[in-house]
């Protein structure tokens, strides 16, 4: 097992890490930027070591910098949490050149996910149900184009080969706009990502976001832990996260999950990963596979009772997963709320001094979050700001919890989207379950 | 006078402003003096160990100790002198001279022109030379042959 491992993060999971790795005994070092370096974790660690300036293209995403400070603390392994560089192949792959352990994936497979047209092929050969669509990425004849989209049938998506969660994608809903679609895309696409390729999916209307956590060691052990829905999402950013997902039946959630287990195998994945579906009229759908730990994990570990953060650790330290697929039991019902520093309804962020946290507690409570009364939220990173978590022997029971959380929680000095949540825990619709992803952008823009 | 009587004078001496209390009563007499109380201890903050950081502290904790290589929590740092201080654009490690047992590349006391070379930062085996960004004499030298450092780390003094 490792004694140290740095940690290549920011915010709640650099928390959230820092913890695992003290419950198994290993000393933490934390790289932070100028802007963090008040952050709680960042105090609470073993050594941290100050990157760079604010900016994370200057910090959080300057790779020399993170494993130079790897070497001047003699870190054993590098955990790089969620977004920033925990999908980038090219960071896992100079982790090792260096001599450190990356918790994660081979640099390979990140690569092989981190395309979105691979990722489909490798799915498909896998045996993973998938969005009808062009098959790999799109050429430039106009015609065939045009060809691609009758077959698939309008609305029809574009999508950005090297985007994913959300970003680069466009829908089309007729062929006049078409071809001026994807080349709008493919700009955008060469201009974000520095890869042009686009690809095309039937758009479904209103589908589910459904998710299956995954586990998989290096001795060929690879399970799946339930699913989770995500459908609660405002500009494909999900804010709600809940387990199980409400109305499916478990038997399509264990073939589809023995899909992806099977799929994990077959393509030598090591660590924790989510495969994303749309699901719709009782079809899986594979979009992309996160080849990380999510934000939303929180959510599968109430239900199972398992630590996916451990367990990366334990994987990346070569030890076999700690439980077979028949030791996996879902037990009861979470829901996680995403709590961001923004205006509840216009989503502009709301960075600053928060001068009072009072987070909620009591049974079936859980909160994640770094930040204190006192701590300013820096405005050059993302808004969220704490996660907060409620488990229940049902889905009822989950929902009232949260309603009793997010009436005794209260941050002051910073706007937060607490207001939408409370309101959405009393949303006809959201309490009735099984909402699409379009439901709460329809419901903010008040067509519903 | 009685037991009671005098600790109730007592007690009203200690509760009150008064510093010295003299009561003559028939042929009794009492006289209670207040001690000053002793200057109020300075408030230090305890280093505490690692594992044992309990809650969410409201303003940021002292410094965490550990044999830290890469310093950089303020309360362990030590005052910077007065000048302009150079500070480490990178992390890395902190070297003096250009290779083991050569000439460092400058003393205390030695004088620099802007872009003089004044130590190296190893970093991913990578020498990196750092130089002066302003003229002037080298004051103080903040960091020790070998150490680690981190990124803004004060490193030389140059008035």
């Amino acid at each position: 097992m490792f004694e140290k491992i740095l940690i290549a993060n920011r915010g709640e999971i650099a928390l959230r890490v820092q913890r695992a790795c003290r419950e198994l005994g290993i000393k933490t070092v934390v790289v932070h930027s100028q802007a963090d370096t008040e952050a709680k974790y960042v105090k609470l660690a073993d050594e941290s070591v100050c990157i760079g300036p604010p900016p994370s293209r200057d910090s959080y995403l300057h790779i020399p910098a993170i494993i130079s400070a790897a070497e001047v603390t003699d870190a054993e392994a590098i955990h790089p949490g969620y977004g920033f560089l925990s999908e980038n192949a090219d960071f896992a792959e100079r982790v090792e050149k260096s001599g450190f352990v990356f918790i994660g994936p081979r640099p390979e497979t990140i690569r092989l996910m981190g395309d979105k047209v691979s990722a489909k092929d490798t799915m498909k050969a896998a045996g993973v149900p998938c969005v009808p669509g062009s098959e790999g990425a799109l050429g430039e004849d106009p015609a065939e184009i045009t060809r691609i989209a009758r077959e698939i049938g309008f609305p029809v998506i574009v999508k950005a080969a090297g985007g994913g969660g959300g970003r680069g994608m466009r829908v089309v809903h007729t062929e006049a706009a078409l071809l001026n679609a994807v080349s709008m895309t493919r700009a955008e696409a060469g201009a974000a990502f520095g890869n042009p390729a686009v690809y095309m999916e039937k758009y479904l209307e209103n589908p589910r976001h459904i998710e299956i956590q995954v586990l998989a060691d290096e001795h060929g052990n690879a399970i799946y832990l339930g699913e989770r829905d995500c459908s609660m999402q405002q500009r494909h950013q999900k804010i709600i996260e809940e387990a199980p997902a409400p109305g499916i039946p478990r038997r399509l959630i264990d073939k589809i999950g023995a899909r992806c287990a099977e799929a994990c195998r077959k393509i030598g994945y090591r660590g924790a990963g989510t495969f994303e579906f749309l699901y719709e009229d009782g079809e899986f759908y594979f979009i992309e596979m996160n080849t990380r730990i999510q934000v939303e994990h929180p959510v599968t570990e109430l239900i199972t009772g398992v630590d996916l953060v451990q367990e990366q650790i334990r994987i990346a330290a070569g030890e076999k997963l700690s439980l077979r697929q028949r030791d996996v039991v879902l037990r009861g019902h979470a829901i996680e709320c995403r709590i961001n520093a923004e205006d509840p309804y216009r989503f502009v962020p709301s960075p600053g001094r928060i001068t009072g946290w009072h987070p909620p507690g009591g049974p079936g409570i859980r909160v994640d979050s770094h930040v204190y009364t006192g701590y300013f939220v820096p405005p050059y990173y993302d808004s969220m700001i704490g996660k907060v978590l409620t488990y229940g022997d049902t889905r009822e029971q989950a929902l009232r919890r949260m309603r009793i959380a997010l009436s005794e929680m209260a941050v002051e000095g910073i706007q937060t989207n607490l207001p939408l949540h409370r309101e959405l825990m009393f949303d006809a619709n959201f309490v009735a379950g099984g909402t699409s992803i379009h439901y709460l952008e329809k419901k903010l823009a008040g067509l519903q | 006078m009685d037991l009671r009587k005098l600790k109730t004078l007592i007690d009203l001496v200690a509760e009150s402003n008064i510093s010295e209390l003299e009561i003559t009563e028939g042929d009794g007499q009492v006289r209670i003096v207040k001690a000053p109380p002793p200057p109020p201890a300075p408030i230090s903050y305890h280093a505490m160990p690692a594992p044992m950081m309990p809650q969410v502290p409201v303003a940021p904790a002292p410094a965490a100790p550990a044999p830290a290589p890469a310093a950089g929590e303020a309360a362990a740092a030590p005052a910077v002198p007065e000048g302009h201080v150079v500070l480490s654009p990178m992390v890395g490690t902190f070297y003096r001279a250009p290779q083991p047992g050569a000439e460092p590349f400058v003393q205390v006391g030695d004088t620099v022109s802007e872009g003089d070379t004044l130590c190296i930062i190893e970093a991913m085996k990578l020498l990196n030379e750092i130089e002066a960004d302003k003229s002037g004499r080298i004051k103080a030298i903040l960091v020790e042959n070998g150490q680690p450092v981190e990124f803004g780390q004060p490193l030389f003094v140059i008035e």
